[in-house]
């Protein structure tokens, strides 16, 4: 079959009442920039529908970068023909015959949206559907558990005829509810949150945290790298915020509570995420915790911790099995570089036995022995360094080593 | 001396040596050391690879570092067999390869794949009939070069692209070492999966090439080691030589058009020179290009035959006036043996024994030209009364 159009179907937020306008805007713009490489192709905008022209371009590269546009719930390879009824049936044996294998059976799905074209979507089912068998013998039909739903749209503007129907990321628009901070660690947690948040249509700027000389430079490459994964995915440059911890996390190990240490850096951290999302303007702070998986992840843990900001806590990730979170990695492939070894800093001073019900109490009096802990915060807050990744660049694009005139 | 053997390796243009020099100074740390060092060096290593990614429109995690050309075609074939061995046991490539693919696939042959070796005609090419009548079920790999490096034929590679699209699951290898900065290469249009190219053929340093594996296709290495370059090419890396290999395929590539017009234009002048001393025959097809106006020679490559003479002779003549030329290729031109590339154009013996190969860089002009001119027909000259009647024929 000749692919000529991509019929693409949008996400949940379809349901949207008014706000609808807004949220198709929002996706028309992000796939119009996501194939701008593709210079021949033409886009039109119908309700709830884009349908993308190919021209000749082709539909296997445009495929793989639809699939990963947040909003996008699902297209079709479609052919698309004149609404008339012998060019419908021709068309249609045309799909049925380059199917990569051939189904035993079938069914022919109508949708007339055009009440003007002759024919009613139950003769029409009839017409077409006749048509294929006579061509193909040994097809039968099954319309309970077809191999193969041939599906035919008549439309005012044409007919398209097409089997395929392409799951994609789903979710909302890049950006269409809110802004959130993100806290990236560099392990396979907090990247998969990041790219479930994405999805939800938030748009985010990630912190991260690192302690030189306690943590290499080469973590600090590795979160890069994940930054760049989620810039890709977004389509948008992304704001990346590393956070220098080292005098912080070195001032609580001072602290002779080796237990509560873990308890007490993520309470700086959620700190110092707050004024910086406040920098930012965002109202909320993504993390990767899913629930019992470490000590700092218990519901006694998040509880003392979470209560050190006012602003939401967003776990995507908070019931989900480590498998799960495994499997959304390699899909969106982040996993390879978050296995990468090389300590952040909170797998630094892990003590022997942290405490999984730590005591709020305790630790509010703990932080107030901490000498300057409000201006090390302060420190922490203002040394902030800021990277801005943009989607389609390496990487190695930013490391400074070397010089221009070397390449 | 007037050099005319960038086939077999080009002089390192100055600002690659700079570049090599200064990196061999700075950045001797090992890429695999975690300070800072070594954060520089591996960083040097990334922006290479993106700097190659850019220059054929590719990702750099589909680029690899090797040794060169002939670790890439090892690399790429063996790997990739190995990988697939599963899926089907036909390889398809062609009778005037290189004998880093040519004898990869003899060996693959020996180890129980069936391997057919396509053809050419008189000029050097295959035919695209030949290749689809030659896939089968079976077949995992078809591998052809761009440019053969003895007569500098070119092969029709984006239409052998367009065939195999129809067949995904075949491999299709191109081997472009002596393509690269002289011929256009989209390696995403015309649909290729693994491709190899080497620095030195193209103003860099001896030492380094490129492998590329699209995105997808995966590879066994063929070495074993601390898992450098995404484990496949294992070794520490050449930082120096990678990043001047980096530059050194930046320059051949960009303005590579107007520069390869105008060594077309020479090597025309040098066809023609050679039509005119009858001792001489022209191997390949006269113009660079044929009526459909599509690269079928090389522009940096002109070969001939003087039929009854050896051909070291003639080279080391042409030496004494001057001038460095070579027989057959640099590799394996120790051999005393009538080229395998040249039989299977159907040349015959007495051509096959006595092919010379003459390689043109950026940096002749059209004096060099005439000047090279006048001196195959001094050489000629000098060495006719010892031309052998037997051998002529």
């Amino acid at each position: 079959m000749k692919v000529d159009t991509i019929m693409v179907r949008f996400g949940e937020y379809t349901t949207k009442g008014r706000n609808r306008g807004f949220f198709e805007k929002r996706i028309y713009d992000q796939v119009r920039r996501v194939l701008r490489p593709f210079a021949a192709v033409q886009m039109t905008r119908t309700y709830g529908r884009i349908y993308i022209k190919l021209n000749g371009e082709s539909y296997e590269l445009i495929s793989a970068k639809l699939k990963h546009i947040f909003g996008i719930a699902s297209f079709s390879p479609a052919s698309k023909c004149e609404s008339e009824l012998e060019v419908i049936r021709e068309t249609a044996l045309e799909v049925m015959h380059s199917l990569p294998k051939k189904p035993s059976t079938f069914k022919v799905t109508m949708r007339r949206v055009d009440k003007s074209f002759p024919h009613d979507s139950q003769e029409m089912n009839h017409l077409v559907g006749s048509h294929v068998l006579r061509a193909m013998p040994d097809l039968k039909v099954d319309v309970k558990n077809p191999e193969v739903e041939l599906r035919v749209e008549i439309q005012p503007e044409g007919t398209y005829v097409f089997c395929e129907v392409v799951p994609a990321a789903g979710g909302y628009p890049y950006g269409t509810n809110g802004k959130a901070v993100l806290l990236l660690s560099g392990g396979i947690d907090s990247p998969v949150a990041g790219y479930l948040a994405m999805r939800k249509g938030l748009e985010l700027e990630a912190i991260h945290y690192h302690s030189f000389p306690f943590t290499s430079e080469k973590a600090k490459q590795k979160v890069i790298t994940l930054a760049q994964k989620l810039a890709d995915m977004s389509g948008v440059p992304f704001k990346l915020h590393m956070v220098s911890f080292t005098e912080i996390q070195t001032a609580f190990t001072q602290c002779n509570q080796d237990h509560l240490i873990i308890t007490l850096m993520r309470r700086a951290m959620l700190r110092i995420a707050e004024r910086l999302a406040e920098q930012a303007g965002a109202l909320g702070i993504v993390t990767g915790d899913s629930l019992g998986q470490v000590a700092s992840q218990t519901l006694g843990s998040m509880n003392v911790i979470g209560r050190t900001v006012e602003l939401p806590l967003l776990r995507p990730l908070i019931t989900t099995d480590k498998n799960e979170i495994i499997r959304i990695a390699e899909q969106i492939k982040t996993y390879a570089t978050s296995i990468l070894p090389y300590e952040d800093c909170c797998t630094l001073f892990v003590p022997k036995s942290p405490s999984t019900n730590p005591n709020l109490n305790v630790v509010l009096k703990v932080e107030s022995f901490v000498p300057k802990l409000d201006e090390m915060i302060d420190e922490a807050v203002a040394g902030v360094e800021t990277l801005v990744i943009k989607p389609g660049e390496s990487s190695a694009g930013k490391t400074s080593a070397g010089s221009d005139d070397w390449f | 001396m007037l050099y005319f053997d960038h086939c077999a390796s080009t002089p390192p243009r100055e600002e690659v040596i700079r570049t090599m020099m200064e990196v061999m100074a700075k950045h001797y740390a090992n890429p695999s050391s975690l300070h800072q060092g070594g954060v520089e060096a591996s960083g040097l290593l990334e922006r290479s690879r993106a700097a190659v990614a850019g220059i054929f429109g590719t990702a750099p995690a589909e680029w690899t570092f090797t040794s060169g050309g002939t670790e890439s075609n090892n690399a790429a074939i063996i790997g990739a067999v190995a990988r697939y061995r599963n899926k089907g046991k036909h390889l398809i490539t062609t009778q005037i390869e290189h004998p880093s693919v040519y004898d990869t696939f003899r060996k693959l042959g020996n180890e129980g794949f069936r391997v057919t070796y396509l053809p050419v005609n008189e000029q050097g090419t295959i035919e695209v009939r030949d290749l689809a009548d030659a896939l089968s079920e079976d077949t995992v790999m078809v591998s052809i070069m761009h440019v053969n490096n003895e007569v500098g034929s070119v092969q029709p590679i984006p239409q052998i692209g367009e065939l195999l699209k129809q067949r995904r699951r075949v491999l299709f290898h191109v081997d472009g070492t002596q393509s690269v900065g002289k011929l256009p290469i989209s390696l995403r249009e015309w649909g290729v999966d693994l491709f190899s190219a080497s620095a030195h053929k193209v103003g860099g340093p001896r030492g380094v090439g490129l492998m590329y594996a699209r995105q997808g296709v995966q590879l066994e290495a063929l070495l074993a080691g601390g898992g450098q370059e995404q484990g496949l090419r294992p070794g520490t890396e050449n930082v120096a030589a990678i990043v001047a290999a980096a530059k050194a395929f930046r320059l051949a590539v960009e303005g590579g058009e107007a520069r390869n017009a105008a060594m077309n234009r020479l090597r025309s002048r040098l066809v023609e020179c050679i039509g005119t001393i009858p001792e001489l025959v022209l191997s390949g097809a006269k113009s660079a290009y044929n009526d459909d106006n599509q690269s079928v020679m090389a522009p940096h490559i002109v070969h001939f035959s003087y039929p009854g003479m050896k051909p070291e002779v003639f080279v080391h003549t042409l030496e004494e006036m001057g001038i460095l030329a070579s027989t057959k290729s640099a590799c394996s031109s120790r051999e005393n043996k009538p080229s395998r590339v040249l039989l299977a154009m159907g040349l015959g013996q007495a051509r096959a024994a006595s092919g010379i190969r003459i390689s043109l860089g950026d940096e002749h002009r059209e004096d060099d030209i005439d000047y090279l001119c006048g001196k195959l027909g001094e050489a000629v000259l000098k060495l006719k009364p010892f031309e052998r009647k037997d051998c002529k024929s």
